[in-house]
């Protein structure tokens, strides 16, 4: 086992930065989720890690050692692809034993762990079969099967539910994660969708434009989002952004949005103050806002009467797209609200869950 | 099949039986007029199957001249030619398919272009070139310009043939311990199977069917290949059919093993993933 340390890593191609002067912490037998929207370096920050593309500048260490001009066999590192890349004209057990041959292990060694990775991924009656006899999901447990036997120091994972369907996805989500959980493997796991990561990761990476935007556990991130962009990228349905305006009154702070105004919770005020009298973007999730009905202890001073303009039950809570004034707000109210489309409903924000971002870096202000 | 219209499915077979004719015809006539006793050869008016079978023929292709000689020069001088350059435009391909560096797509340009200059426009510098290393007369002096020749057509079959296998297949070996070369050999080659075949069933049959430089580099029966060497039974006033039919009746067979082998080869490598996609 080992910890993965990029210091100042950049990788230009012609005329892209993939990965921007990235400096990342990767613990040791910690389960960490790569995760950024489509083109922001995940895949080619995993691939430098893997010594499958060269650094521009920066250094890469595995555990104590730099890496940078390792040849990729030598890192002791296992990659599952997101195709799989299994060899075709091998069957399943070459394809697991290929590594371990490569690497003179004695036959009976091979024997064992390829034995016992295939039972532990329950594809030991698959051995024997070429890769274009399996399923999809098969494959993808042939591909972790083939990491696992290797016993690495890392495991580097891109994108390797993204060809499941959804069912699976799911189910081979949980796997990987208790797989991880037993062998205690140090692995980096590249994913564009945040819902993978939050449920797998331990800690969680987001990029953006080949820069890192924040390292936090799961619940930090969803709490605690350094910026604009990352509370936007967690959570479904994103959360709200409203252009406001922070307003001395009665002694307190209000939020000024124009079509309302409601008072800033008092123990956040001390962290506002500079902000006062200036624009800021107010962020709220919409698990954040209740309909008044259904919430018996909130604070009614952050009531709001909003236009219902759609109107999507999940079963468990209804999903309410409402207006007011020029603001679009989503809100995830109790499954047995009687907010109707077309109408007026009165729902109740939870301010003390409030974010507030700079309008100008986009920083986190509480 | 099965769906089709009659007339369809018998304009089909009427079609592919046009073609058998019009593509076997010669090579069967060849073959009888082999197994023909000189008196029925100019016999008219002509038969078509021999009406008295006689190996005589046969029998003065191996008397006339060293024709066991002949077939092992060819059969050397092609299977090492046929080797060494698949092993060379493997190498050449891989560099093609999969590396980037400066001038790639000019030097492939330029390799098309030196594949299309007609052999007969260098055969005298040739000569000379052969001489002067002291190659003339030897095999090393017909492998040389055949590899050469060859070349440019053979790395430009595997280069597609390596540029459809999938990059990561590639990444993979390499994480899981094989050097650039290796994945080559171990991964590479093995999937390009087909492309391999074909490029060796291309070169294999240039080679031993190629004349010129055969006849102009070679001057005594030890180095002698198939080609040259049917030519030396046609006597100054004579041209004896029957003997030349049987020669060149021997010297298609190994063309035509080697290619049914291939075929098989081929058609089972592509058929390989067709299972489940
Ligand atoms: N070999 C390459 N040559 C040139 N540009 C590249 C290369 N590989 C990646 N890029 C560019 O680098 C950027 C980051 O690519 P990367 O594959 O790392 O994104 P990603 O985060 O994995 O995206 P996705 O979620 O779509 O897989 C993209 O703009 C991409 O076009
Ligand atoms: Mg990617």
């Amino acid at each position: 086992m080992a910890r993965v340390y990029l210091e100042g890593v950049t990788k230009k191609f012609a005329n892209v930065t993939a990965v921007n002067d990235v400096t990342l912490e990767i613990p040791d037998r910690q389960f960490t989720v790569l995760v950024g929207p489509s083109g922001c370096g995940k895949t080619t920050a995993l691939r430098l890690i893997a010594g499958l593309e060269e650094a521009t500048s920066g250094s890469i260490y595995i555990g104590e050692r730099r890496v940078n001009d390792v040849a990729p066999k030598d890192r002791d590192i296992a990659m599952v692809f997101q195709n799989y890349a299994l060899y075709p004209h091998m069957s399943v057990y070459d394809n697991m034993a290929f590594g371990l041959r490569l690497r003179r292990y004695p036959r009976a060694e091979i024997d064992r762990r390829v034995k016992e990775a295939a039972a532990l991924l329950g594809i030991g009656g698959l051995l024997d079969r070429k890769p274009k006899q399996l399923s999809g999901g098969q494959r993808q447990r042939v591909a972790l099967g083939r990491a696992i036997v290797r016993e690495p120091q890392v495991f580097l994972m891109d994108e390797p539910l993204s060809n499941l369907d959804a069912k699976l996805r799911v189910q081979t989500r949980a796997e990987i994660k208790k797989l991880q959980a037993r062998l205690q493997t140090t692995t980096v796991y590249v994913t564009h969708d945040q819902v993978e990561a939050m449920t797998m990761g331990d800690r969680i990476v987001v990029m953006r434009d080949g820069v890192v935007q924040q390292v936090d556990s799961p619940l930090n991130l969803y709490e605690k989002p350094a910026n604009l962009f990352v509370a936007g990228f967690i959570g479904s349905p994103a959360m709200n952004f409203i252009e406001a305006r922070l307003a001395r009154r009665n002694g307190g702070v209000v939020l000024d949005a124009g079509s309302f105004a409601m008072e800033v919770p008092a123990d956040l005020v001390p962290h506002v103050q500079e902000w006062v009298g200036r624009q800021v973007i107010f962020g709220i999730r919409p698990e954040d806002i209740q309909d008044r009905a259904y919430a018996r202890d909130a604070n009614h001073a952050w009531a709001l009467r909003a236009m219902v303009e759609v109107h999507e039950p999940l079963g468990s809570d209804v999903i309410l797209y409402l207006s007011s004034g020029d603001h679009s707000i989503v809100a995830r109210v109790d499954a047995h609200s009687q907010a109707r489309m077309g109408q007026e409903a009165e729902v109740v924000f939870n301010l003390r869950k409030m974010h507030l971002f700079d309008p100008q870096t986009h920083a986190a202000i509480v | 099949m099965a769906g089709r219209a009659p007339v369809l499915r018998v304009g089909h077979w009427l079609l592919v039986g046009v073609v058998l004719v019009w593509s076997l015809a010669p090579y069967l006539w060849t073959l009888a007029t082999s197994f023909k006793t000189e008196r029925e050869l100019y016999q008219f008016p002509v038969t078509y199957w021999p009406h008295a079978p006689t190996i005589v023929n046969y029998v003065a292709v191996f008397t006339q001249n060293p024709f066991g000689r002949f077939l092992l020069n060819s059969a050397l001088v092609t299977v090492i030619s046929t080797v060494a350059c698949l092993f060379i435009a493997a190498l050449a391909a891989y560099a093609f398919a999969r590396l980037r560096f400066r001038g790639r797509e000019a030097l492939l340009v330029g390799l098309l272009i030196v594949a299309m200059i007609p052999l007969i426009t260098v055969i005298v510098p040739l000569y000379i070139l052969v001489r002067n290393l002291g190659l003339l007369n030897s095999y090393a002096g017909l492998v040389a310009p055949y590899v050469t020749y060859a070349l440019p057509v053979a790395i430009f079959i595997l280069t597609a043939f390596f540029r459809e296998i999938p990059q990561e297949l590639e990444e993979a070996a390499l994480i899981d311990g094989c050097t650039r070369l290796n994945t080559l050999w171990r991964i590479i080659a093995p999937l390009a199977a087909p492309g391999l075949i074909t490029a060796g069933i291309i070169v294999f049959v240039y080679t031993w069917n190629e004349f010129l430089v055969a006849l102009t580099l070679t001057s005594t029966n030890e180095v002698r290949t198939i080609t040259v060497g049917i030519a030396l039974y046609r006597g100054e006033f004579t041209f004896p059919w029957g003997v030349i039919s049987a020669a060149v009746t021997l010297a298609t067979i190994p063309i035509m093993v080697l290619i049914l082998l291939g075929q098989r080869l081929v058609i089972r490598g592509l058929t390989a993933g067709a299972v489940k996609g």
